[in-house]
């Protein structure tokens, strides 16, 4: 192997192709990823989210790239470098704007992506490390968007980067060196702007990167789950594929582009006409400079957040600490990795599955956008009862699937998808 | 060559070289999270304030800088500290327990304070983060200018931009725009009122 062939080997191209296949393995990727890669044939709208979150990834990139070109991580210098973009540079409020999208569009489609799984049992055998990565993935993201929210230096960046990072401290024993410890300072301060800068432009997307190629390298080796719910691969026809995958490239690669630009035809349209998505994509208060000595006057996350957020405000605090709102706020993420284990159904899809999944799916679906829209608001009125029933309908979901799977009622599974 | 290998022997080789090698990453990483320490500068920045409060009247207040915040220091009658408990019904939270503070101060009741003589708290009003006034002067409605304190008025601070109200002890009253009490900061206080904001125990940092 080490030696490289004189001559062609017979079965490989010649030309300019050959003479690269023979010192590195393009045409067998291509082959073994794209062109030979057999993916169910009966994939629906709901399969196009993972594409698009590759989309919309690559997007964050290269946008992320051309910011670092004008943006100053420095406290004296973000806000108005920030401005600068905005208004000196050339296009410089579009590369913003298709960047500060990009983070809300990012977890739009995650989400989707996320309940695709929920509805067709993808997380299930033997697909559960596809689910942890894809678990780590989104715990990334979120370290990743929040770091990002802190860069403009926005009033509203200054005071969430406050107390997000105040959450550490309420850690018995270590919360309070943890926190100091984070920000490199005893305020939100130059040196703690300056650290999640490295973070959000360097370190954490270059993990995403390589989290995103084992998610990929994890699901081309078990093989895509389908809205049936059913092993293609238990199938195969003479020629060794599966009788119901078809190859990836050109069938799904074409079906693929349609989705994409339907996606872009909408994120094109935010872009340039709703920007600040009424204050749900950019908060109004960030358009002040940070402000140390003054507290916006409500202060809520992004919208992507807020359900997590709802349930840190929805537990109060006992034994004299507000530790228990943190943990349930961790443990909401941390129970998605159990998921494989905690689904105890026979069939994997929705389709065959009896009335208690589909019932506790939508009741699921329900608390999180009603979570969602609690931690938007104020603290005040009915807000802070619905965020408690929504955080234990949250919890219920996952920590009852368990017995309501199992009680559950089944239709039969085909053979063949349908 | 010996054709026989000593599989256990390679074994605790391996382990003994990752084992020295862990222990080498575990050191060398140690500089790179300290570097996430507070600097130096940092540091010298957010240094304990040292303020001597033995010169303050009763009734008198200082305003100290601490790590960019507003810090008053004031000095109670004790004719106003024997009645600091009386008009707990009219605060939101008289016991402090939504309120920032360090535990020695919750627990030192409706004075808030080490020496009930001498109160120090930010002064940075808990709704939007401005300063408030001091309107020490009980029942008297009209010394802060443009506001009306009430019939009652024990004493206290006065937000002048949306008018929220706080007793001597920085407690908020009942229905006001700032949700909790004023915070106290850490600080230690000696027998002649030298006061050092920033640490629990004036004798370990001295």
């Amino acid at each position: 192997m080490a030696a490289v062939p004189e001559s062609t080997p017979s079965g490989k191209s010649g030309g300019f192709l050959g003479w690269i296949d023979e010192r590195f393995p393009l045409s067998v990727l291509w082959k073994s990823q794209v062109a030979e890669y057999y993916a169910p044939k009966n994939f629906n709208f709901w399969y196009l989210f993972g594409v698009l979150s590759l989309v919309v990834f690559a997007n964050q990139l290269v946008t992320g790239i051309f910011l670092t070109m004008s943006y100053k991580p420095s406290s004296a210098e973000a806000f108005n470098s920030v401005e600068y973009i905005m208004r000196d540079l050339d296009w410089g409020w579009l590369i913003r704007y298709m960047h500060s999208t990009g983070a809300s569009a990012f977890f739009i489609v995650v989400y989707l992506h996320m309940f695709r799984a929920l509805m067709y049992g993808s997380a299930r055998k033997p697909r559960e490390l596809l689910w942890i990565f894809g678990c780590v993935i989104f715990l990334m993201l979120m370290a990743e968007a929040f770091m990002g929210y802190v860069l403009p230096w926005g009033n509203m960046s200054f005071w969430g980067a406050q107390v997000i990072v105040s959450l550490f401290g309420s850690l018995p024993v270590i919360g309070g060196s943890l926190v100091e410890w984070i920000r490199g300072d005893y305020v939100i301060a130059d040196a703690t702007l300056n650290r999640f800068f490295a973070l959000h432009v360097a370190a954490i997307p270059l993990a995403l990167v390589f989290l995103v190629i084992a998610h990929l390298m994890a699901l081309h080796e078990v093989g895509s789950n389908n809205p049936d719910g059913i092993e293609i691969k238990k199938k195969k026809g003479p020629d060794g594929h599966p009788l119901d995958g078809i190859p990836f490239h050109p069938y799904y690669t074409v079906k693929d582009l349609v989705g994409i630009a339907g996606f872009l035809l909408i994120f094109c349209a935010v872009i340039f006409f709703a920007p600040t998505f009424g204050g749900l994509f950019l908060e109004a208060p960030n358009f002040d400079p940070a402000n140390p000595l003054q507290t916006p006057p409500h202060i809520a996350p992004v919208w992507y957040f807020t359900p997590f957020y709802a349930m840190l405000r929805a537990i109060p605090s006992f034994a004299g600490t507000q530790v228990w709102g943190v943990l349930v706020m961790g443990g909401a993420i941390v129970v998605l990795f159990f998921v494989p284990w905690l689904d105890r159904s026979p069939v994997k899809s929705i389709r065959y599955r009896g009335p208690l999944y589909k019932i506790a799916l939508a009741i699921f679906v329900v608390s999180f956008v009603t979570l969602g829209v609690c931690g938007l608001k104020p603290p005040a009125g009915i807000y802070p009862l619905l965020a408690k029933i929504g955080t234990g309908l949250y919890f219920a979901f996952f920590l009852l699937m368990p017995i309501y799977t199992k009680l559950d009622s089944y239709k039969p599974v085909p053979e063949r998808v349908t | 060559m010996n054709e026989k290998v000593d599989l256990g022997r390679r074994r605790l080789l391996t382990a003994a070289t990752v084992g020295t090698g862990a222990i080498g990453v575990a050191f060398a990483a140690a500089p790179f999270i300290a570097s996430w320490e507070p600097s130096a500068r940092a540091k010298a920045l957010g240094a304990p304030v040292d303020v001597d409060a033995s010169k303050l009247e009763a009734g008198q207040m200082l305003k100290v800088v601490w790590r960019g915040q507003p810090v008053y220091v004031i000095r109670r009658s004790k004719d106003i500290i024997d009645h600091l408990g009386d008009h707990n019904g009219v605060l939101a939270d008289p016991n402090s327990d939504d309120s920032l503070q360090p535990a020695y101060i919750k627990a030192a009741g409706p004075a808030r304070a080490r020496n009930p003589e001498f109160w120090i708290g930010l002064a940075v009003c808990t709704h939007l983060g401005c300063s408030p006034l001091g309107a020490f002067e009980p029942n008297n409605p009209v010394q802060v200018a443009g506001a009306d304190l009430g019939a009652n008025w024990p004493g206290g601070f006065y937000c002048p931009c949306h008018g929220s109200k706080y007793d001597l002890s920085g407690r908020v009253f009942k229905n006001q725009p700032a949700p909790k009490n004023l915070t106290v900061p850490s600080y230690a206080i000696s027998a002649d009122a030298h006061v050092v904001i920033g640490v629990d125990d004036a004798a370990k940092t001295a």
